[in-house]
This record gives structure tokens, C-alpha cells and sequence, in this order.
């Protein structure tokens, strides 16, 4: 079953297409890391599938609810997020904070429930000893995690976190990875958008890169390593391999010194590049797989998106 | 329930007791004023006749009170509570999760105005009491001379005060919800609060105009006056008719245009 679909979600502002046309299906308990540089939509896209901004075009379903057209009451009451920046009364201490958005809508035993759940959430996030401050004398980090105990206060079903990680110490990304990544072996669906790709390559289950409102790539992380891998092949003929290199499908050669540099994209692979060469008596002593980042990937895909868009 | 939020976080608010402080304080600063250097009854044309009362009567304070809060400390009181309560969230941030905890659009909009009212009737309620306990302390409370000569005990006369701040809370629900509907247009708070201050304002300012007497009588403010029919002999109801109905209509049109133009809004705060 799927925790959060969209098909065709579009936002339009004047002539800008700022989400355009996007279809994403975050399976149950998945990890999905939604990967993009600042304003390529993706907290437009946040605020859609939560039904706080109405959508140009397309639609979004939340834990099985339609978002707009009956409203997704429900499905948000089982959601956890983080919209951009957590937001708080800067009057309150944390503990008053989490005490009024519990109370602040649902039923009854909702609310019990929630409320009863605050000790925990402070202490998930490492915040207990600070839970009687107010949050106007927190620091961005602390707020950053007081958002964080916010978002699991219901224990959602599903998590939409909006670059939970801003604001924090290496020490505390990490942690907030690790919680990030527990709940989810717990159950949890994550649903975690990022402009950094350390972070996401380092914890999602599957990746989806959004560049001016379009998915540009989606996949695990390793699988889009893979989209563009180089191998570095060492022949006795660069001439002769070039010419064969040439002639096989989704491969991109070029001669750096007497080595070769095979870019590999479409259905090529390594074997293929070997199996050609040989078959045209080219001898091959050295075939080695140069892994891009996931850094040069996820860039590659912006930057030609750029320049086409 | 946004409703008891709203309650809770007023109460842990420097800004509310502010308020309370700077209301109270006027029924205050009139009794001392007018036990400092009591007006000369017999001589003085300038001063209004319920100061004039006052020397002799603490039940002048509480009504002096209100008289002298109306025009200004109210409407104000009006923009902080209802034109901050929506946009000062949406500024804040705290819209967005008040949104998704999910609190659907129309009970928040219904919940703020609740609030706003609530606070305005118990400031109003604060002005009476601190008006009757200083004034009674200072002046001692006797029989009320009514503006047609006769005399009210002083029971009646305290039921006539709290007629008189009912009528003027019930006079400012349409300011409040003209300050809500701006509160749920924009996403400064200072500025839906300002915007509410100035339109209850203007409205008094037109209201002083002769040559737009044909608009007068459909101004939000048009009837804040009338309360002192109450203490006529008989009561005159005909003017706090026309100023129920109309507050009750800008009421009703502001909420739901409130309602309405919240419901469509793009919550990008």
C-alpha cells in the first residue's frame, strides 16, 4: 500500500511552472529522500500533499485519502511534519509548545494520547532538560529538534519532513539520520526532502531528484550512482578503441593520455565496452569501474536540466 | 480545540496583562484625577457631565470608563485579538502546523473569533470592576441620577453599567470581524492589527462628517453612543436597535467573507 501518492501534481505561479507535473509513489514504510537545490519545488510540492497550497493541476493522496476534495482530516491526523523551518510560540517553553499543538485539534482520546507522549518525544529528540525553557531562548538546533518531536508527538504513520537537518551540528545530522532511519525499520514511512546528498545517499532507501518541478531521476542511491558510471579502460590501441567505442549504444569515450575513459549511461555496461574491444581485436589490460558520486550525478542531472529548461 | 489554546497562551502572554493593566487603569486615573482637582459643578461648561457626577457618585467611574475606552482602546483592543489572530500565526509560522495537526479552516477562523471576543468581553468586564471598586472605595456608590431626572438604586444602576458594556461588546463583534476577515488576507499580524485600528477609526472620523450623513447610519461605529439611552427614564431602545442591527450585519458579512477567503487561501507562510 502506498503512503503518498501524486499523479501529475502541478503548481503554477503566473508563467511558473514551480511543480510541474510530478508523479511520486512512496511505498509504506519506505525512506525516500526527495533531493533537489533550493527552489526547485520541493516544499511546494510539502505543502501540497499536506493540503496547505492547492495545486494548479493533478492530485495528491495522503495515507489513501484524496488531500483537497473532502479534505484528508484523517490521514493528517496521522501524518507527522515539518514544513520548511518549525515554527513555535516563542512565548511558550517547549513542553507548553508541544502541550498546545496537541490540544489544538483531534478528538479526546487524541489529544490524551498525544499529550501523554510528550516525556518521549522531548527525549527522542534530546530536549528534556530544555523542555522548561522557552523557545524563544532556544537555539536554531534546538528548535530544529523541537520541530522534530512536534512531528512524531502523533506517531505518524507517515513523516513529511522538510530538510530536518538545517540548523544542526554534524553530531546531531547524524542522530537525527539514525532516528530517521530506526523509524522507518520500525514501520515508518519517511518522507525527507534535502538539498544536501551526503544526507540522503547516506540513509534513504530510494531517492528522487526534483529539478525546476520535474523528477529528473529517481531510484536507490546506488542504482543512480549507476546512471552514469565511468570505467577507465587501458588498451595497446586508443585510436582503434575509440573508433569501436563509438559504434556501441549509450557509451561515451574519450582519450585522456593512453587511457580511455568510457562514460557508461543508457543499457551499457562494462562487459559490453570489454566484449567489444576484444571482438575487434583490440587487447584490453586494464577495465576499471570509476563510480561517479552521487554528488557528480545529482549535479549532472541539474545542471543539464538547467540548460534545457 | 483552538479555543482553549488560545485561552492557555493568552494567559502566559506579557501582552494581556499589559492590556488589563492599561484598561484597568483608566477607571483608575479618572477617580484620581477627579478627587485631585474636583470639577467645579456650579461653574465649569467644559467638562463632561459625567465627570461632573462623579465627585458625588463612584458609579460614574466604571461608565466613565467605558465611555472613555470606546473610542479608541477598543477598536485597538479589536486589531491586537482579531486582526493579529490569524495573520500573527501565518507570520510566526505556527499557521502551518495549526493546519496540518489538522484544526480545519473554518473552526480555526470560528475558534480565533471566539477568542478575540472572549477577551474583549472580559476587558470590558475589567474596566466595570475596576471602575466600581475604585470609584465605591473613593467616592463611596449612591442612587443614580438618570439624564431624565429620575433615580435609579444603585443595584439598578449597576445592572444599567453592565447593559451598557454588554451593548458596547456586542458594538464592536463587527470591528472584530472586519479585523478577522483582514486577518485572514494577510500574513503580517502588526499589519492586520493596524488596518483593524484604522478602519474602527475612519469609521468614527466619517461618522463626524455632516455632509456624509447619508452614509452615517451604515457605520460600524454609527451607534457606539446610544448605550447612554440606557440610562434614560423611560429607556430609549430605538437607537441601540439600529446599532445591534447594524453591528450583527458587518458580524455576519465579515465572518463569512473571513470564512470564505480563508478556506481558498494558499498557506505559503
Amino acid at each position: 500500500m502506498t503512503a503518498l501518492v501524486t499523479r501529475g501534481l502541478s503548481k503554477r505561479y503566473g508563467d511558473v511552472n514551480v511543480v510541474d507535473g510530478l508523479d511520486l509513489s512512496i511505498e509504506r514504510g519506505e525512506l525516500y529522500g526527495f533531493l533537489g537545490p533550493n527552489g526547485a519545488g520541493k516544499t511546494t510540492t510539502i505543502r501540497m500533499a499536506l493540503g496547505l497550497i492547492r495545486p494548479s493541476g493533478g492530485e495528491v493522496e495522503l495515507l489513501g485519502e484524496p488531500v483537497f476534495d473532502g479534505g484528508a482530516s484523517a490521514a493528517l491526523a496521522r501524518t507527522g511534519a515539518m514544513i520548511e523551518e518549525p515554527a513555535f510560540y516563542r512565548f511558550l517553553s517547549g513542553r507548553r509548545n508541544l502541550e498546545a499543538f496537541a490540544r489544538a485539534g483531534g478528538d479526546g482520546d487524541d489529544v490524551r494520547r498525544r499529550l501523554a507522549r510528550i516525556d518521549e518525544v522531548l527525549g527522542l529528540v534530546g530536549l528534556s532538560e530544555a523542555a522548561t525553557k522557552r523557545v524563544k531562548a532556544y537555539s536554531q538546533g534546538m528548535r530544529q529538534r523541537l520541530g522534530i518531536a512536534l512531528a512524531l508527538l502523533g506517531e505518524p504513520e507517515i513523516l513529511v519532513l522538510d530538510e530536518p537537518t538545517n540548523g544542526l551540528d554534524p553530531a546531531g545530522m547524524r542522530e537525527i539520520r539514525r532516528l530517521l532511519r530506526r523509524l522507518a525499520d520500525g514501520g515508518t514511512t519517511v518522507f525527507v526532502s534535502s538539498h544536501l546528498l551526503a544526507e540522503v545517499e547516506a540513509m534513504c532507501d530510494r531517492v528522487g531528484v526534483l529539478s525546476r518541478g520535474r523528477l529528473v531521476a529517481e531510484g536507490t542511491p546506488g542504482a543512480l550512482r549507476g546512471i552514469s558510471v565511468q570505467v577507465r579502460v587501458e588498451v595497446d590501441d586508443v585510436a582503434k578503441a575509440l573508433e569501436v567505442l563509438a559504434a556501441i549504444e549509450g557509451v561515451e569515450a574519450s582519450a585522456e593520455g593512453g587511457v580511455v575513459r568510457v562514460r557508461l549511461g543508457g543499457g551499457a555496461s562494462a562487459a559490453r565496452v570489454n566484449a567489444g574491444l576484444v571482438s575487434a581485436g583490440v587487447a584490453v589490460s586494464a577495465l576499471v569501474p570509476e563510480r561517479a558520486s552521487l554528488e557528480d550525478v545529482f549535479l549532472s542531472l541539474v545542471e543539464d536540466d538547467g540548460v534545457q529548461g | 480545540m483552538v479555543f482553549r489554546v488560545e485561552w492557555a497562551k493568552a494567559l502566559r502572554r506579557w501582552r494581556t496583562y499589559l492590556i488589563a493593566a492599561a484598561l484597568g487603569g483608566i477607571p483608575v486615573l479618572i477617580v484620581i484625577a477627579v478627587k485631585l482637582s474636583p470639577p467645579d459643578a456650579t461653574a465649569s461648561g467644559d467638562a463632561p457631565p459625567f465627570l461632573l457626577q462623579i465627585v458625588r457618585n463612584g458609579l460614574f467611574a466604571p461608565l466613565t470608563g467605558l465611555a472613555v475606552i470606546q473610542p479608541f482602546f477598543l477598536p485597538l483592543a479589536a486589531g491586537l485579538f482579531a486582526g493579529d489572530a490569524i495573520a500573527g500565526e501565518a507570520q510566526g509560522g505556527t499557521l502551518r502546523y495549526l493546519l496540518v495537526r489538522p484544526v480545519r479552516r473554518s473552526r480555526l477562523v470560528l475558534a480565533k473569533y471566539a477568542a478575540a471576543m472572549t477577551l474583549l468581553a472580559i476587558l470590558l468586564l475589567w474596566v466595570v470592576a475596576c471602575g466600581l471598586f475604585w470609584g465605591g472605595i473613593v467616592f463611596g456608590l449612591r442612587p443614580l441620577p438618570t439624564l431624565s431626572g429620575t433615580t435609579l438604586s444603585v443595584a439598578q444602576a449597576c445592572l444599567r453599567i453592565l447593559g451598557a458594556a454588554a451593548y458596547i461588546f456586542l458594538g464592536v463583534s463587527g470591528i472584530a470581524a472586519i479585523g478577522l476577515f483582514v486577518s485572514s488576507l494577510t500574513d503580517s499580524g502588526p499589519g492586520a492589527t493596524v488596518a483593524t485600528v484604522i478602519l474602527g477609526i475612519a469609521s468614527e472620523i466619517l461618522d463626524q462628517i455632516p455632509s456624509l450623513h447619508v452614509i452615517h447610519p451604515y457605520l460600524p461605529t454609527h451607534g457606539w453612543l446610544a448605550f447612554s439611552d440606557l440610562f434614560r427614564f423611560p429607556v430609549e431602545w430605538g437607537g441601540m436597535r439600529g446599532g445591534l442591527v447594524v453591528s450583527a450585519a458587518y458580524t455576519a458579512i465579515f465572518l463569512v467573507a473571513a470564512l470564505l477567503a480563508f478556506s481558498r487561501k494558499d498557506v505559503v507562510a
